[in-house]
C-alpha cells in the first residue's frame, strides 16, 4: 500500500515545494520508492527546484486526459535512485483536476509499487489544494514562524480533517506540523513565534523544525534539493524530518540559538 | 458543518453563476417591547456609544413577541429608519402579526416564523404568557428556551409557565475546532475536549463547555436561552455571547485573561467568574 503525503500550508510561499523536494528525495534516498507530484497546475516550479524542466514531456494533466500514460510522464530523479516525479502542466488550470483523474493516477502509481506518494500542494484552500490533500493519508503542514501563517495552518488542519475523503469516512488524516524558515535569533528578540507558541495554537504534532538558511536558496537556483547538503542545517533538519516520518525517534534540534552557535563552533573548527 | 458543506463541483466543470451553501449565522434579535421615536433613538444611541463594534451595519431580526401595546399601529418604516441611523440593519422580522408581516414585505424585509408553538391557524398568538418583567428593550434575552415550531409535542411534557428545554443528547467533539470551521449544538450542549481555534465560531441552544483554550468565538443560548453558559480552560476568545448578549476581545481581556472561567448571564450583562 502506497502512503499518500500532501505538503500543504494554506499560506504561499512557505516552503511547501522546498519541502516537497526535500522529503521526496530523502526518503528515496533511505530506499523507497517514491513519487513526487506537483499540483500547483499553471505555475509548475516543483521540476524546477529538481533540475528537471527540461525533461518534461508529457504532465500529470495529460496523464489525466489520458493524453499520455503515468510511465510516460513521470521523470526519473538523476540523483535519488527511487525518486520519480509527475510535473505539473503549465499550460492548464487547475479546473483541469479532477477527483476521478487524481484517483486513478494515484492508484496507477500505487499499483506499480510506489511506497511513498508526495503531493506538493499549491498555496490557498481553492481547487488545486483541495485535490492535492483530497487523498491523502498524511499532511505535512508547513508553516513559517508568523502569525498569519499559523492561522492559515489551522485553517487547513481544518479543512483536511472535514473534506478529505479520510475525513468523509469518518477517518482522521495523520497531520504533523513542518515549521520552516526558523530563526532562533529573531524568535529571542521577539520578532518571530517561536516552536512552543506555534505547537500550543495549532496543538498537533511537530515533525521538525527546518531553520531559515542561504543554502535553501542556493540549492534551488541549482536544482539540487537541500537534504542532499550534507553540511547545511535546513538539510540536516529535513534528513531528521524524514527519520522521523519513517518512524524513527530523533531528537529535535535548531531550535535554539544555542545549538545553533554550538553547531557554529564545531562547524568552525572542522572546517 | 453548514459552512463547511463539502463542494463536490471537482468532478463538473461548471459555468455555474451561483452555487447555494448551507450557512448558519447566528443573528441579533431587537425585541422592541414599547416604541416612542425619541426614547427607541436615544437608547440605541447609547447602546452603540456603549458598544461601537457592534453598531456597524450589524444584522438585525425585529421581534415583537414582547411588545406591549398595539402592535397594529407600528410603522415599520420609522423603526428602520432609527434603526439605520444607529448602524443597525434590520434583515428580517419576527412577529407572526399580518399588518407588520404586510409591512415587512414592502419594505423587503424577511420574514421569521414567530418563536411561539405555530398556532393552529384559527387561533391567535398568545401574548404575555410569561412572566411579565421580561418587557425591557434589550436584544434577545426575552424569549427563554420556546419550543421550536417543529416539535410541539414538548409542550405536553412541561406543565410549568417556564418552556422546558430541549434534552437533546449533547455533542460532544474530541478534536479542535480549527480556524473557519463552525460548530452548532441545536437543541443541547456542546462539549469541546480540544482548543477553540481564532477565526473559530462554536455555538450551542444550551451551554458550551471548553476543555483547553477558547480563542474563537462561542455563542451558548443561541435560540434565548438566558441561563446558558459557557466554560472554558482559557480565555482567549473572540467574543463570548449569551441568548444574545455578548462581549468581544477588547473587554474580555481586561479581566480573567487566559484563565479558566465561566460565562453566565446576570440580569442583562455578562458576568465572567474564574472557576476555581
Ligand atoms: N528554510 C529556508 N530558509 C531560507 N529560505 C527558504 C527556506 N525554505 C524556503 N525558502 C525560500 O522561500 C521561498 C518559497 O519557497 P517554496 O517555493 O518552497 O514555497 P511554496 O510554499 O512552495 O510557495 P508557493 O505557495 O508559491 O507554492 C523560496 O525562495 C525558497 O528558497
Ligand atoms: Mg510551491
Amino acid at each position: 500500500m502506497a502512503k499518500i503525503i500532501v505538503v500543504t500550508s494554506g499560506k504561499g510561499g512557505v516552503g511547501k515545494t522546498t519541502t516537497s523536494a526535500a522529503i521526496s528525495s530523502g526518503i528515496a534516498m533511505r530506499g523507497h520508492k517514491t513519487a513526487v507530484i506537483d499540483f500547483d497546475i499553471g505555475l509548475r516550479n516543483l521540476d524546477i527546484i529538481m533540475n528537471c524542466e527540461r525533461r518534461v514531456v508529457y504532465d500529470f494533466v495529460n496523464v489525466i486526459n489520458g493524453e499520455a500514460n503515468l510511465r510516460q510522464a513521470l521523470i526519473k530523479d538523476k540523483r535519488a535512485e527511487n525518486l520519480y516525479i509527475l510535473p505539473a502542466s503549465q499550460t492548464r488550470d487547475k479546473d483541469a483536476l479532477s477527483v476521478e483523474g487524481v484517483e486513478r493516477v494515484l492508484k496507477e502509481l500505487a499499483d506499480d509499487g510506489f511506497e511513498y506518494i508526495i503531493c506538493d500542494s499549491p498555496a490557498g484552500i481553492e481547487h488545486g489544494a483541495f485535490m492535492a490533500m483530497y487523498f491523502a493519508d498524511m499532511a505535512i503542514v508547513v508553516a513559517n514562524p508568523e502569525v498569519s501563517s499559523v492561522r492559515d495552518s489551522d485553517r487547513i488542519l481544518g479543512i483536511l480533517q472535514s473534506k478529505s475523503r479520510r475525513a468523509e469516512q469518518g477517518e482522521r488524516v495523520e497531520e504533523c506540523l513542518l515549521l520552516t524558515r526558523y530563526n532562533p535569533e529573531r524568535v529571542e528578540k521577539g520578532e518571530m513565534l517561536g516552536v512552543k507558541d506555534v505547537e500550543e495554537i495549532l496543538a498537533t504534532k511537530l515533525l521538525g523544525v527546518i531553520p531559515e538558511s542561504e543554502t535553501v536558496l542556493k540549492a534551488s537556483n541549482q536544482g539540487i534539493p537541500v537534504i542532499h547538503d550534507k553540511e547545511s542545517p535546513a538539510g540536516q533538519a529535513y534528513s531528521d524530518a524524514v527519520a522521523r516520518i519513517l518512524g524513527e525517534e530523533v531528537e529535535h534540534r535548531f531550535m535554539s540559538v544555542e545549538q545553533k552557535g554550538l553547531f557554529q563552533r564545531l562547524f568552525r573548527r572542522s572546517a | 458543518m453548514p459552512l463547511l458543506k463539502s463542494n463536490t463541483s471537482a468532478d463538473s466543470p461548471t459555468t455555474a453563476t451561483f452555487r447555494l451553501k448551507g450557512g448558519l449565522f447566528p443573528l441579533t434579535l431587537l425585541e422592541i417591547s414599547r416604541f416612542d421615536a425619541v426614547d427607541f433613538e436615544q437608547q440605541l444611541r447609547d447602546k452603540a456609544a456603549a458598544a461601537p463594534g457592534f453598531f456597524k451595519q450589524t444584522p438585525v431580526v425585529l421581534s415583537f413577541d414582547d411588545f406591549a401595546g398595539e402592535v397594529d399601529t407600528l410603522a415599520l418604516a420609522d423603526i428602520l429608519t432609527i434603526c439605520h441611523s444607529q448602524g443597525l440593519l434590520p434583515v428580517a422580522l419576527r412577529s407572526g402579526v399580518e399588518s407588520l408581516e404586510q409591512q415587512a414585505k414592502a419594505l423587503s424585509l424577511a420574514i421569521m416564523p414567530a418563536s411561539r408553538v405555530k398556532p393552529a391557524p384559527d387561533l391567535q398568538i398568545e401574548q404575555q404568557t410569561e412572566p411579565s418583567e421580561q418587557t425591557e428593550s434589550s436584544a434577545s434575552a426575552a424569549n427563554q428556551s420556546k419550543t421550536e415550531p417543529t416539535e410541539p409535542c414538548q409542550l405536553e411534557l412541561s406543565p410549568t409557565d417556564h418552556v422546558e428545554i430541549n434534552h437533546s443528547p449533547s455533542k460532544i467533539i474530541t478534536t479542535p475546532i480549527r480556524s473557519g470551521q463552525q460548530v452548532y449544538a441545536p437543541g443541547g450542549d456542546l462539549i469541546i475536549m480540544a482548543a477553540v481555534s481564532a477565526g473559530a465560531e462554536v455555538l450551542a441552544d444550551g451551554n458550551i463547555h471548553v476543555y483547553g483554550a477558547l480563542r474563537g468565538r462561542a455563542l451558548a443560548g443561541v435560540k434565548g436561552d438566558s441561563s446558558a453558559r459557557i466554560f472554558c480552560q482559557s480565555l482567549e476568545a473572540e467574543l463570548v455571547s449569551i441568548a444574545g448578549t455578548f462581549k468581544v476581545d477588547e473587554d474580555l481581556r481586561k479581566e480573567h485573561w487566559k484563565m479558566p472561567v465561566q460565562v453566565g448571564l446576570d440580569e442583562q450583562t455578562l458576568s465572567i467568574t474564574p472557576l476555581v
